[in-house]
Protein backbone atom coordinates (compact mmCIF):
# COMPACT_ATOMS: atom_id res chain seq x y z
CA UNK A 1 0.00 0.00 0.00
CA UNK A 2 2.63 2.29 0.86
CA UNK A 3 4.71 1.43 -2.54
CA UNK A 4 1.49 1.82 -4.49
CA UNK A 5 0.63 5.67 -2.54
CA UNK A 6 4.67 6.38 -3.17
CA UNK A 7 4.55 6.25 -7.08
CA UNK A 8 1.62 7.48 -7.13
CA UNK A 9 2.12 10.30 -5.61
CA UNK A 10 5.86 10.21 -7.04
CA UNK A 11 3.83 10.73 -10.54
CA UNK A 12 1.78 13.63 -9.42
CA UNK A 13 5.19 15.33 -8.45
CA UNK A 14 6.55 14.75 -11.93
CA UNK A 15 3.83 15.98 -13.96
CA UNK A 16 3.25 18.95 -11.50
CA UNK A 17 6.58 20.29 -11.83
CA UNK A 18 6.71 19.18 -15.76
CA UNK A 19 3.61 21.34 -15.68
CA UNK A 20 5.61 24.34 -14.09
CA UNK A 21 7.77 24.52 -16.16
CA UNK A 22 5.91 23.90 -19.35
CA UNK A 23 2.74 26.02 -18.94
CA UNK A 24 2.03 29.36 -20.72
CA UNK A 25 0.53 31.26 -17.77
CA UNK A 26 2.80 32.23 -15.00
CA UNK A 27 -0.05 31.76 -12.84
CA UNK A 28 -0.94 28.19 -13.72
CA UNK A 29 2.89 27.68 -13.03
CA UNK A 30 2.25 28.90 -9.20
CA UNK A 31 -0.64 26.67 -8.98
CA UNK A 32 1.45 23.56 -10.21
CA UNK A 33 3.95 24.48 -7.76
CA UNK A 34 1.56 24.39 -5.11
CA UNK A 35 0.18 20.55 -6.30
CA UNK A 36 4.39 19.94 -6.26
CA UNK A 37 4.67 20.72 -2.86
CA UNK A 38 1.79 19.32 -1.71
CA UNK A 39 2.50 15.62 -3.06
CA UNK A 40 6.13 16.23 -1.52
CA UNK A 41 4.51 16.95 1.34
CA UNK A 42 2.97 13.42 1.26
CA UNK A 43 6.57 11.59 0.57
CA UNK A 44 7.74 13.31 3.48
CA UNK A 45 4.98 12.16 5.52
CA UNK A 46 5.92 8.27 3.86
CA UNK A 47 9.05 8.70 5.32
CA UNK A 48 7.87 9.79 8.75
CA UNK A 49 8.87 13.56 8.88
CA UNK A 50 5.70 14.59 9.76
CA UNK A 51 6.84 17.73 10.92
CA UNK A 52 8.35 19.33 8.17
CA UNK A 53 5.90 18.33 5.93
CA UNK A 54 3.21 20.16 7.86
CA UNK A 55 5.71 22.81 7.67
CA UNK A 56 6.04 22.42 3.93
CA UNK A 57 2.34 22.53 3.66
CA UNK A 58 1.81 25.81 6.12
CA UNK A 59 4.75 27.71 4.75
CA UNK A 60 5.35 27.24 1.11
CA UNK A 61 1.52 26.79 0.28
CA UNK A 62 0.17 28.98 2.84
CA UNK A 63 3.22 32.29 2.76
CA UNK A 64 5.17 31.60 -0.47
CA UNK A 65 3.26 30.51 -2.87
CA UNK A 66 0.04 32.65 -2.12
CA UNK A 67 3.43 35.62 -2.22
CA UNK A 68 4.02 33.83 -5.78
CA UNK A 69 0.46 34.45 -6.65
CA UNK A 70 -0.16 37.76 -4.93
CA UNK A 71 3.18 39.74 -7.01
CA UNK A 72 2.18 37.67 -10.37
CA UNK A 73 -1.22 39.27 -10.08
CA UNK A 74 0.32 42.44 -8.74
CA UNK A 75 2.31 42.92 -11.78
CA UNK A 76 1.36 43.48 -15.34
CA UNK A 77 3.22 40.84 -16.97
CA UNK A 78 2.83 40.43 -20.68
CA UNK A 79 3.92 37.14 -21.23
CA UNK A 80 4.94 36.82 -25.15
CA UNK A 81 8.19 37.90 -24.93
CA UNK A 82 8.68 36.02 -21.94
CA UNK A 83 8.02 32.70 -24.01
CA UNK A 84 10.59 33.14 -27.02
CA UNK A 85 13.29 31.41 -27.14
CA UNK A 86 11.19 28.37 -25.49
CA UNK A 87 11.55 26.17 -28.49
CA UNK A 88 14.93 27.35 -29.18
CA UNK A 89 15.87 26.44 -26.15
CA UNK A 90 14.33 22.76 -25.71
CA UNK A 91 16.82 20.54 -27.35
CA UNK A 92 19.49 21.96 -25.20
CA UNK A 93 17.38 21.92 -21.56
CA UNK A 94 16.79 18.56 -22.76
CA UNK A 95 19.64 17.85 -23.25
CA UNK A 96 21.99 19.17 -19.89
CA UNK A 97 18.59 18.47 -17.94
CA UNK A 98 19.18 14.15 -19.03
CA UNK A 99 23.16 14.76 -19.03
CA UNK A 100 22.80 15.14 -15.48
CA UNK A 101 19.87 13.17 -14.66
CA UNK A 102 22.07 9.93 -16.31
CA UNK A 103 24.95 11.11 -14.41
CA UNK A 104 23.60 11.08 -10.75
CA UNK A 105 21.82 7.49 -12.33
CA UNK A 106 25.53 6.33 -12.30
CA UNK A 107 26.20 8.08 -9.22
CA UNK A 108 23.54 5.84 -7.86
CA UNK A 109 23.93 2.79 -9.22
CA UNK A 110 27.54 2.68 -7.60
CA UNK A 111 25.40 3.11 -4.19
CA UNK A 112 24.50 0.21 -2.48
CA UNK A 113 20.45 -0.19 -1.54
CA UNK A 114 19.99 0.75 1.89
CA UNK A 115 17.09 -1.04 3.66
CA UNK A 116 14.48 0.45 5.22
CA UNK A 117 15.22 0.70 8.94
CA UNK A 118 13.02 -2.38 10.82
CA UNK A 119 12.26 -0.71 14.28
CA UNK A 120 11.35 3.05 14.17
CA UNK A 121 11.30 4.86 17.60
CA UNK A 122 7.84 5.78 19.40
CA UNK A 123 9.03 8.87 20.41
CA UNK A 124 7.00 11.56 17.85
CA UNK A 125 9.21 13.37 14.95
CA UNK A 126 8.12 16.62 16.60
CA UNK A 127 9.59 15.57 19.94
CA UNK A 128 12.93 14.16 18.39
CA UNK A 129 13.50 17.21 16.23
CA UNK A 130 12.75 19.65 19.45
CA UNK A 131 15.35 17.80 21.08
CA UNK A 132 18.00 18.47 18.84
CA UNK A 133 17.00 21.67 18.10
CA UNK A 134 16.78 22.95 20.89
CA UNK A 135 19.69 21.85 22.38
CA UNK A 136 22.55 20.93 19.86
CA UNK A 137 21.53 23.26 17.20
CA UNK A 138 20.22 26.22 19.40
CA UNK A 139 22.66 28.73 17.52
CA UNK A 140 22.19 28.02 14.01
CA UNK A 141 18.23 27.81 14.90
CA UNK A 142 18.71 31.57 16.53
CA UNK A 143 20.60 32.88 13.41
CA UNK A 144 17.73 31.18 11.32
CA UNK A 145 15.54 33.50 13.52
CA UNK A 146 17.69 36.64 12.05
CA UNK A 147 17.94 35.79 8.79
CA UNK A 148 14.20 35.82 8.87
CA UNK A 149 14.07 38.97 10.49
CA UNK A 150 16.43 40.55 8.11
CA UNK A 151 14.38 38.68 5.21
CA UNK A 152 11.38 41.04 6.19
CA UNK A 153 12.97 44.28 6.89
CA UNK A 154 15.59 43.77 3.27
CA UNK A 155 11.74 42.82 2.03
CA UNK A 156 9.84 46.29 3.45
CA UNK A 157 13.28 48.39 2.47
CA UNK A 158 13.01 47.27 -0.76
CA UNK A 159 9.49 48.06 -1.60
CA UNK A 160 8.84 50.69 0.54
CA UNK A 161 7.86 53.91 -1.41
CA UNK A 162 8.58 57.57 0.33
CA UNK A 163 5.24 59.51 -0.51
CA UNK A 164 6.19 62.45 -2.68
CA UNK A 165 3.15 64.13 -1.39
CA UNK A 166 3.31 63.81 2.09
CA UNK A 167 4.36 66.74 4.55
CA UNK A 168 7.00 66.42 6.56
CA UNK A 169 8.78 68.51 9.36
CA UNK A 170 12.27 69.92 9.19
CA UNK A 171 13.76 69.95 12.54
CA UNK A 172 16.96 71.90 11.42
CA UNK A 173 14.61 75.07 9.88
CA UNK A 174 12.38 74.79 12.55
CA UNK A 175 15.02 75.50 14.89
CA UNK A 176 16.45 78.32 12.98
CA UNK A 177 13.55 80.18 13.34
CA UNK A 178 14.23 83.82 14.50
CA UNK A 179 12.15 85.92 15.50
CA UNK A 180 12.76 88.61 12.92
CA UNK A 181 11.47 86.40 10.23
CA UNK A 182 8.12 85.48 12.01
CA UNK A 183 7.32 88.65 13.23
CA UNK A 184 7.09 91.93 12.00
CA UNK A 185 6.79 95.06 15.33
CA UNK A 186 4.57 98.04 13.38
CA UNK A 187 4.36 101.26 14.81
CA UNK A 188 1.55 103.25 13.95
CA UNK A 189 -0.73 106.33 15.21
CA UNK A 190 -3.76 105.41 17.38
CA UNK A 191 -6.97 105.26 15.06
CA UNK A 192 -10.30 106.85 16.17
CA UNK A 193 -13.51 105.70 15.82
CA UNK A 194 -15.39 107.77 13.32
CA UNK B 1 7.88 0.59 1.41
CA UNK B 2 10.43 1.72 -1.57
CA UNK B 3 13.89 1.99 -0.99
CA UNK B 4 16.32 4.88 -0.48
CA UNK B 5 17.12 4.12 -4.44
CA UNK B 6 13.71 5.39 -5.69
CA UNK B 7 13.69 8.42 -3.24
CA UNK B 8 16.97 9.66 -4.95
CA UNK B 9 15.86 8.76 -7.89
CA UNK B 10 12.39 11.27 -7.35
CA UNK B 11 14.82 13.48 -6.27
CA UNK B 12 17.16 13.18 -9.32
CA UNK B 13 14.21 13.65 -11.86
CA UNK B 14 12.97 16.76 -9.48
CA UNK B 15 16.45 18.26 -9.95
CA UNK B 16 16.61 17.78 -13.27
CA UNK B 17 13.24 18.94 -14.36
CA UNK B 18 14.15 22.31 -12.88
CA UNK B 19 17.33 22.74 -14.36
CA UNK B 20 15.57 22.11 -18.01
CA UNK B 21 12.71 24.50 -16.28
CA UNK B 22 15.70 27.53 -16.08
CA UNK B 23 16.85 26.71 -19.73
CA UNK B 24 13.21 27.30 -21.10
CA UNK B 25 12.08 30.30 -19.26
CA UNK B 26 14.94 32.29 -18.80
CA UNK B 27 13.37 34.96 -19.89
CA UNK B 28 11.10 35.20 -17.11
CA UNK B 29 12.18 36.03 -13.97
CA UNK B 30 9.49 34.68 -11.29
CA UNK B 31 9.62 31.40 -13.30
CA UNK B 32 12.88 31.31 -12.26
CA UNK B 33 12.53 31.64 -8.67
CA UNK B 34 9.76 28.94 -8.87
CA UNK B 35 12.67 26.62 -10.36
CA UNK B 36 15.03 27.53 -7.65
CA UNK B 37 12.27 26.61 -5.54
CA UNK B 38 11.31 23.64 -6.91
CA UNK B 39 15.37 22.59 -6.90
CA UNK B 40 15.44 22.96 -3.59
CA UNK B 41 12.98 21.04 -2.91
CA UNK B 42 14.69 17.91 -4.39
CA UNK B 43 17.36 18.93 -2.40
CA UNK B 44 15.21 18.25 0.88
CA UNK B 45 13.82 15.70 -0.10
CA UNK B 46 17.18 13.68 -0.68
CA UNK B 47 17.72 14.80 3.22
CA UNK B 48 14.70 13.44 4.79
CA UNK B 49 15.01 10.73 2.42
CA UNK B 50 19.04 9.35 3.87
CA UNK B 51 17.10 11.16 7.23
CA UNK B 52 14.62 8.09 7.49
CA UNK B 53 17.04 5.16 5.71
CA UNK B 54 20.27 6.05 8.26
CA UNK B 55 17.53 6.82 11.21
CA UNK B 56 19.57 10.17 11.68
CA UNK B 57 16.99 13.19 13.20
CA UNK B 58 19.81 15.67 11.88
CA UNK B 59 18.90 15.32 8.18
CA UNK B 60 15.80 17.00 8.97
CA UNK B 61 16.75 19.49 10.69
CA UNK B 62 19.14 20.78 7.93
CA UNK B 63 15.89 20.72 5.77
CA UNK B 64 14.37 22.97 8.57
CA UNK B 65 17.34 25.44 7.82
CA UNK B 66 16.69 25.29 4.36
CA UNK B 67 13.64 25.90 4.33
CA UNK B 68 13.90 28.71 6.47
CA UNK B 69 16.59 30.37 3.62
CA UNK B 70 14.75 29.35 0.89
CA UNK B 71 11.75 31.10 2.39
CA UNK B 72 13.94 34.15 2.82
CA UNK B 73 15.38 34.10 -0.06
CA UNK B 74 12.15 33.83 -2.32
CA UNK B 75 10.81 36.84 -0.21
CA UNK B 76 13.47 38.87 -1.02
CA UNK B 77 13.51 37.70 -4.62
CA UNK B 78 10.05 38.74 -5.56
CA UNK B 79 10.63 41.92 -3.54
CA UNK B 80 13.05 42.58 -6.08
CA UNK B 81 11.37 41.70 -8.65
CA UNK B 82 8.77 44.01 -7.85
CA UNK B 83 11.22 46.98 -7.34
CA UNK B 84 12.28 46.22 -10.88
CA UNK B 85 8.77 46.12 -12.56
CA UNK B 86 8.21 48.96 -11.21
CA UNK B 87 11.36 51.01 -12.08
CA UNK B 88 11.93 49.27 -15.47
CA UNK B 89 7.91 48.21 -16.28
CA UNK B 90 9.64 44.85 -17.60
CA UNK B 91 10.85 41.48 -15.97
CA UNK B 92 12.48 40.83 -18.88
CA UNK B 93 16.01 38.85 -18.32
CA UNK B 94 17.51 40.43 -21.30
CA UNK B 95 16.33 44.19 -20.77
CA UNK B 96 17.90 44.27 -17.65
CA UNK B 97 21.64 44.92 -19.02
CA UNK B 98 21.86 48.36 -17.20
CA UNK B 99 25.31 47.05 -15.74
CA UNK B 100 26.55 45.89 -18.97
CA UNK B 101 28.14 43.19 -17.56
Amino acid sequence: MITFTFYLVALILIFAAISVITVKNPIHAALFLVLAFFSSAAIWLLLQAEFLAITLVLVYVGAVMVLFLFVLMMLDINVAPLREGFVRHFPIAVFVGGVIFVEMIFVLGAWHQAVPPETMTNVPNIELLGEVLYTQYVYPFEIAAVILLVAMIAAMALTMRPHTRAKYQKPEQQVNVRREDCVRLVKMQAETKD
Amino acid sequence: MPGLHEFLILAAILFCLSITGIFLNRKNLIILLMCIELMLLSVNMNFIAFSYFNADIVGQVFVFFILTVAAAESAIGLAIVVVLFRNKNTINVNDLDTLKG
